[in-house]
């Protein structure tokens, strides 16, 4: 069954379309990023799969149920701000997520926190930016979820934690789950993924292997991607 | 740290030729046990399925073989590990003329060349 079914899928902000008829689908046990400049509807769309937002036309479904009370509970997200309460400490948080989600898998938290070095008492506002998207992750993907909406999770921390952060995504997810990250910093993820599609002013423009892209244009994706979406003319 | 991977070729492929290398070099000796899909995408920093296709590439060719339940080996034919080690140099060799020829080198002259370097040596 597919995880993730978008069909004619569209999102009006007032007059301006953020998302314009799309269609994806998503396969179990895969990594697919959601590639596209900033303001071409990443966000939206992820925020639809989640009903964050409610479709103004057509259809997302994820495993066969419309986003509600049932997908939320196989949807892990990590959204692209911190939503988490600044005060709260890595204990507070693992018993908020504990509390919250029967897929919550503690042991695999205190492990990766254990790993970081991450002092328990200290609340997430007195974090560096780098550890509180690297705490956020780690809660993200200690669930055992069927598909995971990550939004931007590398944008603003350093290469080190990126490769932390890719390291993470790939041991912990299981084979049949799958994975949505959205990025425009493509060469840092583009060999974790099975995947693109690539968004443009809200309209899917291409959705393929990594490796058939390679293949048909002899270019990596990041090279492919700045191709098709320059700013400019030469 | 993670491998890195040339950009105008299909990641797997370039994960094909390292394992290659790496069975040739006998890092991964004659019939031994190659590391688990999940262990080799953690090495290389990439998707347990490009693995998984890379690993199929070997079978395909005889240099990997499945063993039910316990995992994928290396070969322990003789014959096929010498091909392999063959059509890695022969691979080689081609693209070292491809790169001369750009230069303007004749083969002949690429055969001199390199006669001349390792003399020089």
């Amino acid at each position: 069954m597919n995880v993730l079914e978008c069909r004619n899928l569209t999102k009006n902000y007032g007059s301006k379309t953020a998302l314009d008829s799309v269609n994806i689908t998503l396969e179990s046990g895969r990594i697919t990023g959601l590639l596209g400049p900033n303001g071409s509807g990443k966000t939206t769309l992820i925020k639809l799969a989640c009903r964050l937002l409610v479709p103004t036309q057509g259809d997302i479904s994820i495993c066969g149920n419309q986003p509600g009370v049932e997908t939320k509970k196989i949807v892990s997200y990590l959204p692209d701000r911190n939503y988490l309460p600044e005060w709260m400490n890595c204990r507070d948080l693992i018993y908020l997520y504990e509390d919250f989600y029967e897929d919550f898998d503690t042991q695999r938290a205190v492990d990766m926190i254990r790993s970081l070095n991450i002092d328990h008492k200290i609340p997430m506002k007195k974090m560096s930016k780098g550890t509180k998207e690297k705490l956020q992750l780690i809660l993200t993907m200690s669930r055992r979820a069927k598909l995971y909406l990550l939004d931007e999770p590398i944008a603003g921390v350093d290469p080190a934690a990126r490769d932390y952060i890719l390291h993470t995504i790939l041991s912990n997810y299981d084979e049949d789950a799958s994975i949505l990250i959205s990025t425009h910093l493509i060469a840092d993820v583009e060999s974790v993924l099975d995947e693109a599609i690539f968004l443009k002013e809200g309209k899917v423009i291409l959705q393929d292997s990594v490796d058939s892209i390679r293949e048909q244009s002899g270019k990596s994706l990041d090279e492919h991607f700045r191709e098709v979406f320059r700013c400019w003319e030469s | 740290m993670s491998w890195t991977f040339k950009s105008d070729q299909p990641i797997y492929i370039q994960i094909v030729e390292r394992i290659e290398i790496r069975i040739v070099k006998g890092e991964y000796p004659p019939g031994s046990k190659l590391p688990s899909v999940r262990e080799l995408a953690l090495e290389a920093g990439v998707n347990p399925n490009t693995v998984q296709r890379a690993y199929a590439d070997l079978e395909q060719n005889g240099f990997v073989r499945t063993e039910r339940t316990s995992g994928k080996y290396v070969t322990d034919d003789a014959e096929m590990l010498i091909s392999l080690r063959k059509s890695l140099s022969s691979k080689y060799i081609e693209e070292l003329f491809v790169r001369m020829t750009e230069l303007g080198y004749s083969e002949k002259e690429v055969i001199e060349a390199v006669k001349a370097a390792k003399g020089e040596n």
